[in-house]
């Protein structure tokens, strides 16, 4: 693999960009890998790109039926963020906010994460102590979160409507001046890339049909749309798709599919420095580097695979944003998508292993898996080399739901993730 | 924003009027303080959540108040029956050319 550096945008433009070299390839599936991932998206090339990088396993196809970052990494609003209640949780998130700060030097390839901050919003007393509430215990794990007063927060981000006769009244915020964004698909690229040069096969439109399992009830490898593929090893990191995915392996999961909505608005010069979160009135607004206004609606309410949700969902969100945001009132918004979330009951996400030997799975990020890609794909790498998981994902267990140990984050983060 | 028809308003409502109440037909145990953490994991955690057809319950919160079933595609987000709480599942079958309409036959028990 040729290192994209200043020397090579040089060099190539003088030739004309007729050197660069294709940043995967599209392999044709082997009979059999050490390792196969069911997935292609942040976190299951992450998976393969940390399994090769530090477990020196590179004989891993990861499999993917559409093509790879089109699921939920390209669908996101690429919100960046630690600030996590329990200590489990903390753990997960600030793992990878810290992979975040170096990653796009550890991949070579610019994930453009930008730690402007993510200010989250209280409109009433309930949401000042659950703020203050988290800050404390996000000290406590030695991850950053400060207050800021309203006075404060219209200073962090002028657009601010804190206006005491406003229906809804800002009280204060939680900053967390390390959270931000990161150019979504520039992560499913990079870890592409990098896993590619280490010998990874990213094999694309190649959908799992079926798990295949032997006698002794092990995991021997899975059907696909182009054949059968064996490994002695399987990472499912499937998403909303989880569900259909471990049914084949004969394992009912903890989890529900909805749809889960964003838009952006019409691209307008720099106006927005940071990403606001409200979980009272339900909206949060970052500004992309192309200038648009992305906006993250809400979940519908009955599980589907539409990848479609209600417009009643997102005009809610646009009235908050209105609201919180006056300057915004006229602006247009330009196109909406959905994709579907796979949620767990405590709205924790599960990684690590299955009753199933060989099986693994990822799962249940619900509606805030992206700004986990690097820490979740790193500890997942981990536990499939190892076959146990790393303390970090010690406590994220499949069957935490039936010891009753749950990382009930549902309550402490109120809607969004 | 989905359609829903009421079975007791006998009326075709919006969505809004509605609070959807998860998977259908799951029983709870009557003894429930005395069944091993295996059952209960599956009474209160685990869910079908297939990519096809599902039945599931919702709540005309904003009408009559009450609980019914209904079956949906969960690709197409479209409706193929709803019925009574209390009724047995009502069985449905596909046809060749993809649509589904509810069966003759009925299976299992009411709840």
């Amino acid at each position: 693999m040729r290192k994209y550096s200043i020397f090579a945008v040089a060099r190539e433009a003088m030739r004309g960009h007729k050197g660069w070299d294709k940043q995967w390839t599209s392999p044709e599936p082997k009979k059999e890998y050490d390792v196969i991932i069911v997935g292609a998206g942040g976190h299951g090339l992450g998976t393969a790109y940390y399994l090769a990088k530090e477990h020196g396993i590179t004989n891993i196809a990861v499999i993917e039926k559409g093509w790879l970052g089109g699921g939920n990494t390209g669908r996101n609003t690429t919100i960046i963020r630690s600030n996590y209640l329990y200590d489990e949780s903390a753990g997960l998130y600030n793992h990878a906010l810290n992979l975040w700060e170096g990653l796009s030097q550890d991949l070579n390839y610019n994930v453009m994460y930008s730690a402007r901050g993510v200010m989250m919003l209280s409109h009433n007393v309930h949401d000042v102590q659950g703020a203050k509430r988290h800050i404390h215990a996000n000290r406590l794990n030695g991850v950053d979160n400060e207050w800021m007063t309203p006075e404060q927060a219209k200073a962090f981000c002028p657009p601010l409507n804190i206006s005491q006769t406003a229906r809804y009244p800002v009280m204060g915020a939680a900053l967390q001046r390390r959270g931000g964004v990161a150019r979504h698909d520039a992560v499913a690229w990079g870890y592409a890339r990098g896993a590619a040069d280490r010998g990874v096969h990213v094999i694309q439109n190649c959908e799992v049909t079926g798990v295949r399992r032997g006698a002794d009830g092990a995991v021997e490898g899975v059907d696909t749309t182009r054949g059968f593929i064996g490994a002695r090893k399987v990472g499912v990191v499937a998403a909303g798709h989880t569900s259909v995915i471990m049914e084949m392996a004969g394992v009912r999961m903890p989890l529900e599919s909805f749809p889960l909505q964003a838009l952006v608005s019409e691209p307008v010069k720099p106006i927005f420095p940071c990403v606001v979160m409200s979980n009272t009135v339900h909206a949060y607004i970052s500004q992309s580097d192309k200038g648009e206004l992305v906006i993250g609606a809400g979940t519908d309410q009955y599980t589907s695979y539409s990848q479609t949700g209600g417009l009643h969902i997102l005009s809610h969100t646009l009235d908050a944003i209105c609201e919180m945001f006056p300057i915004f009132n006229r602006m247009k918004m330009l196109r909406s998508w959905g994709g579907i979330v796979d949620v767990t009951p405590d709205r924790s996400p599960i990684v690590g292993k299955t009753p199933v030997p060989g099986l693994f799975v990822n799962c249940g990020w619900g509606t805030g898996g992206f700004k986990a890609t690097p820490g979740s794909a790193h500890v997942f790498a981990h536990t499939i080399a190892r076959d146990e998981p790393h303390r970090i994902n010690a406590g994220f267990t499949l069957d935490r739901f039936r010891s009753g140990r749950l990382i009930d984050e549902a309550a402490a983060a109120a809607v969004a993730h | 924003m989905l359609l829903i028809h009421c079975p007791y308003c006998q009326e075709e409502r919006p969505e809004l009027e509605f609070r959807n109440t998860g998977e259908a037909h799951i029983a709870r145990p009557a003894d429930i303080a005395n069944i091993s953490d295996e059952a209960f994991e599956v009474f209160f955690f685990l869910r079908d959540n297939p990519k096809g057809l599902t039945y599931e319950r919702w709540r005309h919160i904003h009408g009559c108040g009450r609980f019914f079933n209904a079956v949906r595609d969960t690709v197409s987000d479209k409706f193929v029956t709803t019925y009574k709480a209390g009724l047995p599942k009502v069985a449905v079958v596909r046809a060749d050319d993809g649509s589904v309409r509810v069966s003759d036959r009925v299976e299992g028990a009411g709840l």
